[in-house]
C-alpha cells in the first residue's frame, strides 16, 4: 500500500510529540513562563538540524524517491497575516496547550476532551476561509 | 530495550526526530505542515461549495491525512505499550504558578482540573477548549501554518516570514499565559 509510509511517519511523530512530552498542556505553560529548556530544546534541536538538512538537500540538488530535484517554495514576503495570525494562534496554542499535530496525538493518547479543541480548530478554519478576502493580509 | 523506552524521552531525541521527519516527507516529495489538514478536513464535509478558499482536490492532501491519522496510532502506543509510570517533571516554579491560577499538577500529560469530564461537561470548561480550538484553526490558517509549517519547515528553509509567525505566535503565547489566564481562571 503506497500510503503506508505516511502512516509510519505519522506513528513516529505521534509516539515522538507524546514521549517527548510536547504535547502536554503542562509542558507549553512551562515554556511560555520561560522555566525549563525542555521545549526550546526540542524545537531549536529541529531547526539547527532542518537547517542544515535543507542547505545540503539544496546544495547538491537532492532528488525525492519520484526522481525530481526537491524544490522549496518561499512563502510569501507580505507581514500582516504573519503577525496577526501568529498571534491569534499563539493564543490558542497557549489557552489549550495544543498546536494542531499534539491535538490529534492527544486523542490517541485518550485525552478526549481534545475532541472538542478539534471542532473549535475546524470551526476556526471554515470561519478565516470564510471571511479571509476581507481581512488584511 | 523496552525499559529504555518507556522513559520520557530526553529532548535532544525528540528535537532529532522531528528534523528526520521533515526531512523524510521532503525525500518522499512533501511538505511537513500539520494544519492543512484541518482545511482539507473542511473540504471534505463540503465546505468548498459555499467558500471558493475550499475548493481544492483534497485527494492532494490524502498523504497528509494518513499521516495525521499515523499520529494517532502514535498516540495510541505512546500511551500503552510505551507508557512510563513516572510523573512528568514539571519545573516547580511552573507547578507554584499554576497552583495560584488553582489548577493542580496531577504528574499527568495534561490536567485533569482543564480535561477532565467534570470540567469539559461546564459550560465554561466546554467553551474554553472550544474559543481555543477556534483561535488555533482560525490563527494557523491566517497566518498560513503552525508550528510545524512555519516553526520546522519554514525556519529550516530560513524563510523570514515564518520567523514572523514564530514570534507571533510567541507574543499570543504569552499574553494568553501572562495577561488572559489569571482573568479566565
Amino acid at each position: 500500500m503506497k500510503g503506508l509510509k505516511y502512516i509510519t511517519a505519522g506513528i513516529l511523530f505521534g509516539i515522538i510529540m507524546a514521549k517527548s512530552e510536547a504535547i502536554s498542556w503542562y509542558r507549553i505553560q512551562e515554556m511560555f513562563r520561560f522555566q525549563s529548556f525542555h521545549m526550546y530544546g526540542i524545537i531549536g534541536t529541529a531547526v539547527v538540524l532542518g537547517v542544515i538538512a535543507v542547505y545540503l538537500i539544496k546544495k547538491y540538488q537532492l532528488r525525492d524517491t519520484q526522481g525530481n530535484v526537491i524544490a522549496f517554495q518561499d512563502k510569501n514576503k507580505t507581514w500582516l497575516r504573519y503577525i496577526i495570525g501568529g498571534t491569534i494562534f499563539g493564543l490558542g496554542w497557549a489557552l489549550t496547550g495544543a498546536c494542531p499535530g499534539p491535538m490529534f496525538v492527544n486523542i490517541g493518547y485518550g485525552y478526549f476532551a481534545m475532541f472538542i479543541v478539534i471542532f473549535g480548530s475546524l470551526l476556526g478554519t471554515y470561519f478565516y476561509g470564510f471571511i479571509k478576502d476581507k481581512l488584511p493580509h | 530495550m523496552l525499559e529504555l523506552l518507556k522513559q520520557p524521552w530526553p529532548w535532544y531525541t525528540s528535537g532529532i526526530a522531528i528534523a528526520f521527519i521533515m526531512v523524510l516527507l521532503l525525500f518522499y516529495g512533501k511538505s511537513f505542515g500539520v494544519s492543512a489538514n484541518l482545511k482539507t478536513m473542511c473540504t471534505i464535509a463540503g465546505a468548498g461549495k459555499k467558500v471558493k478558499f475550499f475548493d481544492f482536490d483534497w485527494r492532494t492532501q490524502k498523504w497528509n491525512l494518513l499521516f495525521l491519522f499515523g499520529s494517532v496510532l502514535g498516540g495510541i502506543i505512546a500511551s500503552t505499550v510505551l507508557k512510563s509510570e513516572e510523573p512528568l517533571r514539571l519545573s516547580a516554579a511552573t507547578i507554584t504558578d499554576l497552583q495560584s491560577l488553582g489548577i493542580v499538577f496531577d504528574g499527568q500529560l495534561n490536567p485533569s482540573g482543564l480535561f477532565g469530564l467534570e470540567f469539559i461537561t461546564s459550560s465554561k470548561g466546554f467553551l474554553i477548549l472550544l474559543l481555543g480550538g477556534i483561535l488555533v484553526g482560525f490563527g494557523a490558517r491566517y497566518a498560513g501554518g503552525c508550528t510545524s509549517g512555519h516553526a520546522i519547515s519554514g525556519l529550516s528553509n530560513l524563510q523570514i516570514p515564518s520567523l514572523v509567525a514564530v514570534v507571533g505566535f510567541f507574543v499570543g503565547g504569552l499574553i494568553m499565559t501572562h495577561l488572559l489566564l489569571p482573568l479566565i481562571f
